[in-house]
């Protein structure tokens, strides 16, 4: 862990100091610090939208300006000051970045070969300054290509406003609206980038889609906003996040999902969230505020979030189910770890209003070192969502005796026919499990990586193959140096 | 093989073992019995390196090599395995892939390629048919929802697996009926060589009709306090420890 925190570190330095270091002829794009109307609408224009999506912008910032940043949540940080950031800056130039993998810090590059990543991914991650992506950029083309065939819209939420703006329109807001949360107005007010899909009627996406595809195209920013939509019988699935540690310097990040599902259609969403989780001291680390919706409109639609939550010092993130349609189906998997001195509070909302509507939720929490991990939950059962079926786990593993786990479940049935299930358990490694993995030639970092593995196994099912192996190794190297 | 000097074990600062001694060579079976308390585990765990154990005087050799210096998966790599009085539960990991998380560990240590999927499976189903277990079982998770019998008997299969040069069989055959006895012993047997050396634990003489040692010692407060052949055992049997002067329940 040691070693990972403090590449980390260096690659922040190593950040910041390309930064003062390379003298840089970039056009000055940057906004001035701080939020005001004049900034919405130089990012605004900067992304040349149309005049009803500043509108929409201007009403999320004043609504947000009257807003409390939420204090509920079981998370101890000091409140960023809004005035301090910048929410507008022209994505680096590549005088900017490492011009090479050999001046990246080597760490760094160990951590990527232990996750196994390909040396040309390694300089996507790292921000190397390449001309050409090799493989990815064809890669990409024929991707494009194939999904314009079938007909999936697949870009850019900024493009969207441009050349889909009946599509937005319809749906920007329509499941997180612009003032559902403090940060979620935020984010509505001063979205820079973020993905849009659109799935066509029937259409079943015939590939994985990965914003990974777009990693060179438009750096992932602070307030990033994806909308999908998955039109009538459609399916798609999403992958969001990478499992290598990524270079980001900054500390806030309020991200904006929104799903909209249509009748008979399914979209599985997963993520690997693997932001810098700060040093071993909980000095640093980035802050993840996110609102993840779906709504499932049509009848017998389906959403299943997955999420390997492993990075970020302060994770406050519940990805939610408004099951309207009839016999929709929620599904939440989840693994949250929570290492050194990081803290996650993250769960989910599952909203029955259909009738014959089913929710499922399998929540792992993980928590070593000084760590604190929370899983809230709410399972909301309307009056008219009559056969209603709802299902949870949740578990949490300990290690180490001076992190917590807490488990707060929300449970709210208006209608008798419910079927609501709760388990919890909370377990710690045993010494004994780790003498009996040792004994059998496993070292201490493998074998916690096993037992956590093991531990986790309903969740990681879920994640789909390109996923599921990196973030196998992924859950190792979160606790290494925790125990022992 | 394996040669223990004096050996002072002390566990949360109460000493269990007050000066063991102990040779065995290679090719050699040699049983340890004695009372509850006698420090029959803590010899196992002391030679396995189990943390916790502070050995605070003596010596550990293994084929010439101080263990005491190495951690417990190093030990293991050297070739010791240890036979789980009580074997660890392990949710969500198959049997099938923590013994190839523990092949390859062991093939690291000593430096050697991972073992292909395909000889791995196919040594897997030929130990499992040996020990007559039912191959379903290396699917589910180790040791989950097993009864008594079947622990032990994965715990045979693990052994047959990994192959050790020295194997420390911790009371395997307690909680055992007699047809899962008969095949734990039948594991352990397998294991027998002129180039490998077992070392039996056991309260009872039973296991040891079907495991015939070469040399039996008794442990009790600490210390070897008698050794001799198989004979040893059958007198304890017919006799109990108290001829040797050990209360039984002293402990």
């Amino acid at each position: 862990m040691v070693s990972t925190q403090e590449t980390r570190q260096t690659v922040e330095k190593v950040g910041s100091d390309y930064k003062y270091g390379f003298i840089t002829d970039i056009e000055m794009v940057k906004a001035p610090k701080g939020l005001n109307e004049d900034v919405i609408r130089f990012i605004s224009a900067k992304k040349q939208e149309p005049e009803w999506l500043l509108d929409w912008r201007l009403k999320a910032y004043r609504k947000w300006i009257k807003m409390e940043e939420p204090e509920w949540a079981l998370l101890k940080y000091k409140k960023p000051d809004f005035q301090e950031i910048y929410y507008y800056a022209a994505p680096k130039s590549a005088d900017d970045r490492p011009k090479s993998l050999d001046e990246v810090d080597p760490e760094l590059l160990r951590t990527y070969e232990k996750l196994g990543i390909s040396l040309q991914e390694q300089e996507v991650l790292a921000g190397v300054a390449v001309d050409v992506v090799f493989d990815s950029v064809s890669v990409a083309t024929t991707f494009r290509k194939t999904l314009k065939e079938k007909g999936v819209i697949f870009c850019s939420i900024s493009e969207a406003a441009r050349d889909y703006p009946d599509l937005m329109r319809k749906y920007l807001g329509s499941v997180v609206p612009a003032a559902d949360n403090f940060y979620a107005a935020l984010n509505s007010a001063v979205f820079t980038d973020g993905t849009f899909v659109y799935i066509p009627k029937g259409v079943r996406c015939p590939m994985e889609l990965s914003t990974y595809f777009r990693i060179n195209e438009a750096n992932t920013g602070q307030f990033e906003r994806t909308l999908i939509i998955a039109d009538d019988e459609s399916y798609v699935s999403y992958l969001e996040g990478c499992t290598a540690p990524m270079r980001d310097e900054n500390q806030l990040h309020a991200a904006v999902v929104e799903i909209i599902v249509l009748e008979e259609a399914e979209v599985k969403y997963s993520t690997v969230q693997n932001w810098y989780p700060g040093d071993k001291d909980g000095k640093g680390g980035i802050y993840n505020f996110v609102t993840k919706r779906a709504a499932c409109r049509g009848t017998n639609s389906k959403v299943s979030w997955t999420q390997v939550e492993t990075g970020s010092a302060i994770t406050w993130k519940y990805p939610s189910c408004i099951l309207q349609g009839d016999g929709s189906i929620g599904e939440f998997y989840s693994v949250a770890i929570t290492n050194n001195f990081q803290q996650a509070d993250t769960g989910t909302k599952m909203i029955h209003i259909g009738k014959n509507t089913s929710s499922t939720i399998i929540s792992k929490g993980i928590s070593a070192g000084k760590a604190q991990n929370t899983y809230r939950g709410l399972v909301r059962v309307l009056p008219n969502a009559e056969n209603t079926r709802n299902f949870t786990q949740c578990d949490s593993l300990l290690i180490g005796d001076e992190c917590g786990a807490h488990t707060v479940p929300y449970i709210e049935t208006k209608n008798p026919t419910a079927q609501v299930e709760h388990e919890a358990t909370t377990s710690k490694i045993s010494e004994e499990q780790l003498f009996y993995c040792l004994q059998r030639g496993l070292d201490v970092e493998e074998s916690v990586s096993l037992i956590v593995n093991g531990f986790c196994k309903e969740v990681m099912q879920q994640l789909p193959m390109e996923f599921a192996v990196e973030a196998q190794k992924l859950l190792g190297i979160s606790l290494e140096g925790s125990v022992g | 093989m394996l040669e223990i000097k004096n050996l002072h074990v002390e566990v949360d600062g109460q000493k269990i073992l007050k000066g063991l001694n102990l040779k065995i060579n290679a090719g050699e079976v040699h049983a340890i019995m004695g009372p509850n308390g006698a420090g029959k585990s803590t010899l196992s765990y002391a030679i396995c390196g189990k943390e916790g154990y502070e050995i605070t005087e003596g010596s550990i050799f293994f084929k010439g090599k101080n263990i005491l210096e190495l951690e417990a998966n190093e030990r293991a790599g050297e070739g010791i395995f240890l036979g789980f009085q009580y074997p660890v539960e392990i949710p969500g990991v198959s049997n099938m892939n923590f013994l190839k998380a523990a092949i390859n560990s062991i093939r690291k240590y000593r430096g050697e390629d991972e073992m292909a999927a395909v000889d791995f499976l196919k040594l897997i189903r030929a130990k499992a048919a040996e020990l007559e277990m039912d191959p379903e079982m290396l699917k589910r998770a180790v040791n989950v929802g097993f009864s008594g019998g079947e622990k032990k008997r994965n715990e045979m299969v693990q052994m047959a697996m990994l192959d050790p040069i020295f194997s420390v069989l911790d009371e395997t055959d307690s909680g055992l009926d007699i047809d899962a006895l008969r095949i734990v012993a039948d594991g352990i047997n397998k294991m027998r060589s002129p180039e490998k050396a077992i070392l039996v634990i056991t309260h009872y003489q039973r296991l040891l009709d079907y495991v015939v040692p070469d040399f039996v010692h008794v442990l009790s407060n600490g210390k070897i306090v008698k050794s001799g052949d198989k004979e040893l055992a059958h007198q304890l049997e017919k006799e109990g420890y108290a001829v040797l002067g050990i209360d039984e329940n002293a402990a």
